[in-house]
């Protein structure tokens, strides 16, 4: 468990989840060390933003444990739970804003239900959030009146409001122009950097996951078929993981 | 042919508790069964989960507040009016009822006792179900299928507590209210409509309607509501919270909710007006 006298951040062991007679994870095991940020790949319907949700105890497994900043989630009461969840900064693939909140009280949201902060302080930090990734304007309209990529990066200034230990990022880049991207990119980067968070990353951004992430993991039918950095997917012998990586460098 | 309403009835309500569409209703009697065992077994967890939620602190007073005035304030005028035009058509009713049988004199007594007795709290009851069964039947539904409950959730913030619990408890509470301002628009506009008839003063018509009637007239009846709001709150929740199947599936947890709320609304009056009869007489 403890690696460098230090435990790992998450620790996945033989995770299984079926929907009916579809097995999605077929026994995954994969662990995220501190301070380490985890890219997750694989074809779209495979099952990672499923992985995701298990991890932060939205959907239970049917097998398997699951271990996140020490604790066994799958054994927790609700309230334990919850006090694992507040370590985590989780972004939803669709963003999830709730649609009858403005911009800045969305990212408001989780600082005023667990931050004992003034009002001003707790405006200054969702100003501050929301300038880290790019939104400085806008803040009064409703979710519904912002575009897709907006509504991604104010669901990326909503995970990082509680200073979370652990992030769980459903595809932070897709649907934004590359510059933005880029910028995503780098703030993944400075958070591993300054505050030496732990992070999973589902993208389908070969190139910008090369970037960020420490490790990169191949997600395909129900299981992990590769591990490793870029360089070392890509000159890969199975056939599956080349075509994957190998097509991806060309896009 | 009692069997065809019957019939009609057990597929609506099947219907709204299952999600199923008419086609998959044709095996009723079985699936029927099922579909209600399920679903009261469901309910209870959720209910169970419920208590849980809204017992623990800390408590949503702030949300609390939101719901009462979306619940409440919200459903004010409409539900006035429905009070008003049920004064107006019992006393138009009733007048010519009673000069048949020769008892006029006990008109305002007739028209206040039926209102604060049945047809206010029935009234509200229903328009309420309406109004907000439907409205927390969407809202949440829609929050549930744009994942915005797991949002929630992934907060550290239970949904139980925060979106169920605030909601029902403003049910609650509202009801009563709202069952009070109905009473006293339809009271009023009784008299309105029986003065266009038959010129009486507002004082002479509520000292003669409020002549024999006490406390214990008007307390069970008003507060049996607040019976009415537990129901609506905690039936159009559930079907909220269950959702599933994106748009389509929001339209029908909205129907099902309106549907479910005000069958067990009237349900309930049944069980409560025999409940009231028997404690207070
Ligand atoms: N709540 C659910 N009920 C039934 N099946 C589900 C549910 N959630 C996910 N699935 C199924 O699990 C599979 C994996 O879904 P998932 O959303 O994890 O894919 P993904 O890898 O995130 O894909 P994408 O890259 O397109 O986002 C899909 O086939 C989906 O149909
Ligand atoms: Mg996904």
């Amino acid at each position: 468990m403890k690696e460098n006298g230090l435990e790992s951040a998450i620790k996945i062991g033989d995770l299984r989840k079926a929907f009916g007679e579809q097995r999605v994870l077929n026994g995954i095991n994969l662990q995220v060390r501190q301070g380490e940020t985890v890219a997750i790949l694989g074809r779209s319907g495979g099952g990672k933003s499923v992985l995701l949700k298990l991890i932060i105890g939205l959907q239970s497994p049917d097998a398997g444990s699951i271990r996140v900043a020490g604790q066994e989630i799958t054994k927790l009461e609700e309230n334990e739970l919850n006090e694992v969840r507040k370590k985590i900064g989780f972004l939803f693939q669709q963003a999830a804003l709730y649609d009858s909140l403005t911009v800045e009280e969305n990212v408001a949201f989780p600082l005023s239900r667990h931050a004992k902060v003034s009002t001003d302080e707790r405006s200054k930090r969702v100003h501050e959030l929301l300038a880290d990734v790019g939104m400085d304007r806008d803040l009064q309209k409703m979710p519904a009146e912002i575009s897709g990529g907006m509504q991604k990066r104010v669901g990326l200034a909503r995970a990082l409001a509680l200073n979370p230990e652990i992030l769980l990022f459903d595809e932070p880049t897709a649907g934004l122009d590359p510059i933005t991207a880029a910028e995503i990119g780098e703030l993944i980067v400075d958070l591993k950097r300054k505050r030496r968070m732990s992070a999973i990353v589902v993208t389908h951004d070969v190139h910008g996951a090369r970037t960020y992430s420490d490790r990169m993991v191949l997600l395909h039918e129900g299981n992990i078929v590769a591990e490793g950095t870029f360089d070392e997917l890509q000159s890969s012998q199975d056939e599956f993981v080349a075509q994957f990586f190998g097509y991806g460098s060309r896009s | 042919m009692i069997h065809v309403p019957l019939f009609v009835l057990a597929a609506t309500v099947s219907g709204a508790m299952t999600g199923g569409r008419l086609r998959d209703q044709v095996p009723v009697a079985r699936n029927f069964l099922v579909a209600v065992f399920e679903w009261f077994g469901d309910l209870g967890l959720f209910c169970g989960r419920l208590i849980r939620a809204a017992l623990a602190p800390p408590y949503e007073f702030g949300e609390l507040l939101r719901q009462c005035d979306a619940i409440g304030s919200k459903s004010l005028p409409l539900v006035a009016l429905a009070g008003a035009a049920t004064g107006v058509v019992l006393s138009l009713q009733t007048r010519y009822s009673l000069i048949r049988f020769g008892a006029k004199a006990f008109l305002p007594a007739v028209i206040v006792f039926s209102i604060i007795k049945e047809s206010g709290p029935i009234i509200t009851g229903l328009i309420v179900s309406g109004r907000v069964g439907a409205g927390i039947g969407a809202e949440l539904g829609s929050m549930k299928v744009t994942e915005q409950i797991d949002a929630m959730e992934a907060s550290a913030v239970d949904p139980f507590k925060f979106l169920v619990s605030t909601r029902v408890i403003a049910c609650i509470l509202m009801l009563p209210l709202l069952t009070v301002a109905s009473n006293f628009c339809g009271i009023c506009m009784g008299w309105v409509a029986n003065t266009l008839a038959e010129p009486i003063s507002l004082r002479l018509f509520i000292e003669d309607g409020f002549k024999s009637m006490n406390f214990s007239d008007f307390l069970p009846p008003t507060l049996k509501t607040a019976v009415f709001g537990l129901i609506i709150g905690i039936v159009s929740c559930f079907q909220g919270m269950r959702t599933t199947g994106g748009t389509e599936g929001v339209g029908r947890s909205a129907n099902s909710s309106v549907v479910l709320s005000s069958l067990f609304v009237i349900l309930a009056d049944v069980v409560l007006v025999r409940l009231i009869l028997t404690v207070w007489g």
